[in-house]
């Protein structure tokens, strides 16, 4: 895996992209700005979902209608997200917070998946209603809250407190970000 | 007022308690700024729906007073969640705020925004019919958000 990784960085594109002045603080706020389309619009599908919002309309037309934008903006902000990854692979790909961020985007789509096969199964019994079972109602939540923690630990990646250019850190750290560490140099400054 | 009277409240500001105390922290400011983040994407989704249905993209059966209605408390709770995590970002980094033109651009349009919404936008949605001037409304609102939110990200990069 490091070896694709360190092929990543060292493909022009990749330089291009770190060292430009501009072209990545503008892909970080269309990255932003994705973000809001994506999170906000899952936000009232879920609103629907518990019951709080546009209940006139049932369920399904309420999904019909907002979703394509929500899977839109999920499209872009990972178009963007990957452009943000692919510039900085090594750095982003050993952060300990770029790590947690997509176990929960793998937690968060399989709730989505979860979520929508029993939907697809079941929604026509209770569409209309007001009464959604309760999981369905957990999975909705659980969705927002995952999301929530994605874009927590997304801002993280920022910030380089575990990174592998500072050490000393734990075992631990270093083995969740699969950090190479030669401790013999850090031994012999005991001394120091 | 004269500008440097500004840079002595902008001084007063960064030296209150709440400025200093999430400089202090390594934690706090990035914690605040995801709060942010998660404001932004609530004040987003609002935005979205309500500006879209101005535009005639989306809930073109419903009506357009119908998804202000429904959305506006949720822009309420947005920007609400943006200004109490906004002010404390603010204040820790007041100095470098007042020099930083993105931050300039991003408070006028934050006001211009807010003032637009709540005095222009939803009045209007409300009452008029005008298709015209409703979709002129909705792209007006539309933009002055988007320029909010990307030049608030730019903040970070000056």
């Amino acid at each position: 895996m490091m070896e694709f990784i360190e092929w990543l960085a060292s493909t022009s594109s990749s330089v291009a992209l770190r060292e430009s002045l501009y072209l990545y603080p503008w892909i970080e706020s269309a990255h932003v700005l994705f973000i809001a389309i994506f999170f906000g619009t899952l936000l009232f599908v879920d609103l629907r979902l518990s019951g709080y919002v546009f209940k006139e309309l049932s369920i399904t037309e309420m999904n019909k209608k907002v979703l394509p934008l929500t899977i839109i903006g999920f499209i872009l902000m990972c178009l963007t997200g990957f452009l943000l990854f692919y510039a900085i692979p090594i750095r982003n790909y050993q952060n300990l917070f770029f790590r947690i961020k997509i176990i929960l985007m793998i937690i968060a789509g399989l709730n989505a998946y979860y979520f929508h096969r029993t939907m697809n199964r079941e929604s026509k019994t209770w569409d209309k209603d007001s009464h959604i079972p309760f999981v369905m109602k957990f999975s909705a939540v659980s969705s927002l809250l995952l999301w929530s923690l994605v874009i927590i630990s997304g801002r993280m990646i920022a910030y380089n407190w575990f990174d592998c250019d500072r050490q000393p850190q734990s075992e631990i750290i270093n083995f969740l970000t699969s950090c190479i560490v030669e401790t013999e140099l850090y031994e012999s400054l005991d001394g120091i | 007022m004269e500008s440097n009277q500004i840079l002595e409240i902008i001084y007063i500001l960064e030296d209150s308690f709440i400025g200093e105390y999430v400089r202090s922290s390594l934690w706090l400011f990035p914690v605040i700024q995801s709060f942010h983040l998660i404001g932004l994407g609530i004040l987003g989704g609002s935005v979205v729906l309500g500006d879209f249905r101005l535009l005639g993209i989306l809930f073109r059966s419903e009506s357009v007073s119908y998804v202000i209605l429904q959305t506006k408390l949720w822009f309420n709770i947005g920007l609400f969640t943006l200004v109490i995590t906004g002010v404390p970002l603010f204040l820790s980094e007041a100095v470098k705020c007042y020099y930083s033109r993105a931050f300039w651009i991003k408070i006028s349009c934050l006001i211009l925004g807010v003032i637009f919404v709540y005095f222009v936008r939803n009045p209007t949605a409300l009452k008029s019919r005008n298709n015209f001037l409703l979709k002129f409304i909705g792209s007006v609102s539309f933009s002055l958000w988007v320029v909010t939110a990307a030049s608030g990200r730019w903040i970070g990069f000056s």
